[in-house]
C-alpha cells in the first residue's frame, strides 16, 4: 500500500465525499478490478470522464456491446476473477443483453454497470432511454436501479459479493446520469452494510455426505460425472476431484461447461458425455449404479432421453444451486454446497470411515469401459485432398497442447469437435458457450482471455457463420496487440443447421447455405491483421505452425469437407446406450422417431 | 404411481401426478421491482398464480411479506420453494401448506341484491358465517367475511341463489401457529 493510500484508508474513506462516477471508479478499484470491457455513450460519459484520470483501470474499446460482455465472460472463465462491462443506457444495455443471458446459464460472474437517463427523464421515452431493469430482471442474478448516489457505494460492493458467491451470476447496475453527477460519501466493501443478507451454504451436510460416500464404496460401477460447478468452485475444486477420482479409482466424465477440471491424461478419464459425448462415458453413465454427479445440472444435452437416463443408478447431486437438484432428475443423495467444499468433506469422510472399493467389481467394470473404449468412437476416415474438420482441430492440438494454450469456441459442429478432439489438463482454459448456445461467443471471449492472459496462446476454434457474428471485434483485438488465433472450420455451411436438416428434415436444406462468404484472408488484412488459408492436408501443418509463431491476430481459414457431421451422436429422444457412431449413421432419420423429431 | 422419469424434459409436466394448490409466505426485501421480479420468475417458469397478497410488515428492516397460493404437483411446488429460495431478495420462504402449524385466512366484500324472502335469508346466512353488514340499501347489503378460503367459497355458493352481485377478495394471508416468527 502506498503512502497516498494509507491517508485514504478506513475513517477517512468514509466521510470522502466523490461524484457517483467516482464511486463507480473507486469502488471497482476496491474491488481488485484491473480490466473492464465497455463502449462510451451519452448516460455513461460521467464514468468515461472519471476513467480518463483513473490510470489503474484498463478499460479495453470494444466494438459491440455483445461483444464486451463475451469478453468479460473470457475473462472472468480464464481467471477466476468477475468480468466487469461498462456500456451506455438504450442501445448500450439492449446489446449486452445476449451476454448477460450468456452468462446466467453458464454462472459466470460478470457485473454490468449500465448508463440510465437522469431520474427525472425516466418513464418519459427520452433519447435512449429503456427499462433495463425491467429487460435484465429475468435475465440477471439479480439487477439495481440506483436512485439515490448515497447507495451508490453499498450497491457496487453488494453486486460483486452477489455476481461471484453462491451460484455465480451476471449483476446489472443501471446508474442514471444525474446520479453520476452527484455526490455523497464514499464506503469501501468493509465498510458497507448489504441491504441482502445473501449468505448461499458453501458447506454440505456432514449427514448426506456420510450417506454419500457409504453409498459410492458399496457401489460396483461408480461413474463421476463433473459439470462447471467444479471449475466455478477454483482450482482447489479441480485438484479435490483428482484426488477423490484416485482414492477411489472411479471413472470420471464431464459436461461441456466442465472440461479441463480432470485430465484428459489420466486414464480414468472418459472425455465429455451426452449428444456428441464419448461412446464410453456415455455407456457408462447409463450402466452405471452410483452416480456422483458434481456441480452439473442434468441439462438435456447431458440425458438424452430422461425415462432411460442411467435407469440402474442411484444418483448423488453436490451443487451450489438447491433449484437445480431434482429438477430434471430425481437424485437419491442431494448435497447442497460448493463442489470444493464438499468434495474435501466426503475426502476426509471416505478417509476416516476407512472406506474402500470392491476391488474386483471395481475391475470388471473398468473391463466393460475398456471395452466401449475399444470402439474408438471418434475415429474419421482422413482424405487425401480435402482437409477433415477432426483432423484440423487434432493437428492444431498437437501442434499447441505443449504450449501454455486457452481455447475458446463458437457454437455448432465446430464447438463439438473442439470439445471432442481439444484435451484439456487443467481447469480454466476451456470457454464456451454451452447453455445459451451463442453464436458469436468465441471471438471476443478470445480477446478477454488474451488481455488477461497476455503472453498466452489464445485460439478461437471457430465456424465460418458463427464467426461473422461478432467479427468486429477483430478490430480490438488489432487496437490491443492481442495476437489471438481465430481458427475456422469453414465448411461453408451452418454445419450443425446442415446436419440436423439432413438426419432429421429430409436433407431439405432450408437457408443453411452461406451463398456469399467473405473472403476471411482479405478480411484479416483489413483490419491489419494476418490471413491464413489451408485447403490442403500437406499444408495443415505448416500454415498451423505459422498462425501459432506469428504474434499478431490472425485468421485462419481452415477450408473443410463441406457435408461432415459430428458424431458420434445420441440422437434426440434416445437413451445413452442407443448412440449412434459415424459408420452407423446412414439413415438417423428412420432412428428417430417423431417424438424425437420435436425436440431441440 | 406414476412413471418416476419422462421420456424428455421437455415432456417434464408430471401429468400423471396430482396437482395440489399450496401457499408459500416468502418475506422479501422491499425495494422497487420485487414483485415483478417473483411474478416474473413464476410467468417464465410457467407457475400457476392462483392468489397473490403483498404488503410491506416491517419499516425499518424494509421487508414485505408476499402470500402466494399455486397449484402444483409435487415435483414442481419443490421448485417453485427452490426457485423462491434462490432469489437475492429473499429472505425466507415458508411452505404454509405443509406446515401442520400453518394458519390461512383471507377477506372477502361480498355485495348482494335481495328483495323479501331472500333478503331475510341473506342476512341469516351471513350470521351463520358471522360476516358482518358494512353498508346497506333497502335492496343490497355489503358483507364482510373473514375465514379459511374455502369458508368464503362456500358463503359465496350460498349468496349466489340469493342475489349474489359482486365478490372481492383478498387472496389468502398465512402465519403459524405458535410463539415462533417466520
Amino acid at each position: 500500500m502506498t503512502a497516498h493510500q494509507t491517508i485514504t484508508a478506513p475513517e477517512a474513506a468514509e466521510t470522502e465525499m466523490m461524484s457517483g462516477a467516482e464511486i463507480v471508479v473507486r469502488s471497482l478499484l476496491d474491488q481488485g478490478v484491473e480490466v473492464l470491457f465497455g463502449y462510451p455513450g451519452g448516460a455513461v460519459l460521467p464514468i468515461y470522464d472519471a476513467l480518463f484520470a483513473e490510470p489503474r483501470l484498463r478499460h479495453i474499446l470494444v466494438r459491440h456491446e455483445q461483444g464486451a460482455t463475451h469478453a468479460a465472460e473470457g475473462y472472468a472463465r480464464s481467471t477466476g476473477k468477475p468480468g466487469v462491462v461498462l456500456v451506455t443506457s438504450g442501445p448500450g444495455a439492449t446489446n449486452a443483453v445476449t451476454g448477460i443471458v450468456d452468462a446466467l446459464m453458464d454462472s459466470i460472474p460478470l457485473v454490468v454497470i449500465t448508463g440510465q437517463v437522469a431520474t427525472h427523464l425516466i418513464g418519459t421515452d427520452a433519447f435512449q432511454e429503456c427499462d433495463t431493469i425491467g429487460i435484465t430482471r429475468s435475465i440477471t442474478k439479480h439487477n439495481y436501479l440506483v436512485k439515490n448516489v448515497d447507495d451508490l457505494p453499498r450497491i457496487m460492493h453488494e453486486a460483486f459479493h452477489i455476481a461471484t458467491s453462491g451460484r455465480p451470476g451476471p449483476v446489472v447496475i443501471d446508474i442514471p446520469k444525474d446520479v453520476q453527477f452527484g455526490k455523497a460519501a464514499y464506503q469501501g466493501p468493509q465498510a458497507v452494510t448489504h441491504a441482502h443478507d445473501y449468505r448461499p451454504q458453501v458447506k454440505g451436510d456432514a449427514g448426506r455426505i456420510a450417506e454419500a460416500v457409504t453409498l459410492i464404496a458399496q457401489s460396483r460401477r461408480p461413474i463421476l460425472y463433473t459439470g462447471g460447478g467444479v471449475i466455478n468452485a477454483g482450482p482447489r475444486a479441480s485438484a479435490l476431484l483428482r484426488e477423490f477420482a484416485e482414492l477411489t479409482g472411479a471413472p470420471v466424465t464431464s459436461t461441456l461447461m466442465g472440461l479441463g477440471a480432470f485430465p484428459a491424461a489420466d486414464p480414468k478419464w472418459l472425455g465429455m458425455l451426452g449428444m456428441h459425448g464419448s461412446f464410453e462415458a456415455n455407456h457408462a453413465m447409463h450402466d452405471c449404479d452410483v452416480m456422483v454427479a458434481l456441480g452439473a445440472r442434468f441439462d438435456d444435452r447431458v440425458t438424452g432421453r430422461l425415462d432411460a437416463f442411467a435407469p440402474t443408478s442411484r444418483k448423488i447431486h453436490v451443487d451450489i444451486d438447491a433449484s437445480s437438484i431434482g429438477k430434471n432428475v430425481r437424485c437419491d443423495v442431494a448435497i447442497v454446497g460448493d463442489a470444493a467444499s464438499v468434495l474435501e468433506d466426503m475426502i476426509a469422510a471416505w478417509k476416516s470411515m476407512r472406506l474402500s472399493m470392491d476391488k474386483t467389481a471395481l475391475a470388471e467394470w473398468w473391463r466393460e469401459i475398456e471395452a466401449w473404449r475399444a470402439r474408438d468412437c471418434f475415429a474419421y476416415t482422413p482424405d487425401s485432398k480435402l482437409i477433415k474438420p477432426q483432423q484440423a482441430v487434432e493437428r492444431l492440438y498437437h501442434h499447441a497442447k505443449d504450449k501454455d494454450v486457452y481455447i475458446t469456441t463458437e457454437v455448432g459442429q465446430h464447438q463439438m469437435w473442439a470439445a471432442q478432439y481439444f484435451r484439456f489438463e487443467d481447469p480454466n482454459r476451456w470457454m464456451t458457450s454451452g447453455g445459451l448456445g451463442t453464436m458469436g461467443y468465441g471471438l471476443p471471449a478470445a480477446v478477454g482471455v488474451q488481455i488477461a492472459h497476455p503472453d498466452s496462446l489464445v485460439i478461437d476454434i471457430a465456424g465460418d457463420a458463427s464467426v461473422q457474428m461478432t467479427m468486429q471485434e477483430m478490430a480490438t483485438a488489432i487496437q490491443y496487440d492481442l495476437p489471438i488465433k481465430i481458427f475456422i472450420l469453414n465448411n461453408e455451411w451452418m454445419g450443425m443447421v446442415r446436419q440436423w436438416q439432413q438426419l432429421l428434415h429430409g436433407e431439405r436444406y432450408s437457408h443453411s447455405y452461406s451463398e456469399s462468404l467473405p473472403d476471411f484472408v482479405k478480411m484479416a488484412e483489413a483490419f491489419g491483421a494476418v490471413g491464413l488459408r489451408a485447403e490442403h492436408p500437406d499444408e495443415l501443418d505448416d500454415k498451423i505452425a505459422e498462425m501459432i509463431s506469428v504474434r499478431r491476430p490472425v485468421l485462419f481459414d481452415c477450408r473443410v469437407t463441406k457435408e461432415e457431421n459430428c458424431f458420434p451422436m445420441i440422437p434426440s429422444g434416445k437413451a445413452h446406450n442407443e448412440m449412434i457412431l459415424a459408420q452407423e449413421a446412414r439413415d438417423l432419420g428412420s432412428i428417430i422417431d417423431d417424438a424425437g423429431k420435436r425436440l431441440v | 404411481m406414476p412413471d418416476p422419469q419422462p421420456a424428455s424434459v421437455y415432456d417434464l409436466d408430471h401429468k400423471a401426478e396430482v396437482e395440489n394448490l399450496a401457499t408459500f409466505a416468502v418475506l422479501v426485501d422491499n425495494e422497487p421491482g420485487v414483485l415483478h421480479r417473483l411474478v416474473g420468475l413464476f410467468a417464465a417458469r410457467g407457475y400457476n398464480i392462483e392468489s397473490l397478497t403483498v404488503a410491506e410488515t416491517d419499516r425499518n428492516a424494509h421487508t414485505s411479506r408476499v402470500t402466494i397460493v399455486t397449484r402444483g404437483t409435487p415435483h414442481v411446488l419443490g421448485q417453485i420453494e427452490a426457485q423462491l429460495q434462490k432469489m437475492v431478495s429473499t429472505r425466507h420462504v415458508q411452505d404454509v401448506t405443509r406446515d401442520p402449524n400453518g394458519l390461512e385466512r383471507e377477506l372477502a366484500l361480498v355485495k348482494v341484491k335481495s328483495l323479501g324472502a331472500e333478503r331475510v335469508e341473506a342476512l341469516r346466512v351471513a350470521d351463520i358465517f358471522r360476516a358482518r353488514v358494512i353498508d346497506t340499501t333497502h335492496e343490497s347489503f355489503v358483507f364482510e367475511i373473514t375465514g379459511a378460503p374455502n369458508k368464503i367459497d362456500k358463503f359465496a355458493e350460498l349468496m349466489r341463489p340469493l342475489g349474489l352481485v359482486e365478490l372481492s377478495r383478498t387472496g389468502v394471508l398465512s402465519i403459524t401457529r405458535g410463539a415462533d416468527g417466520m
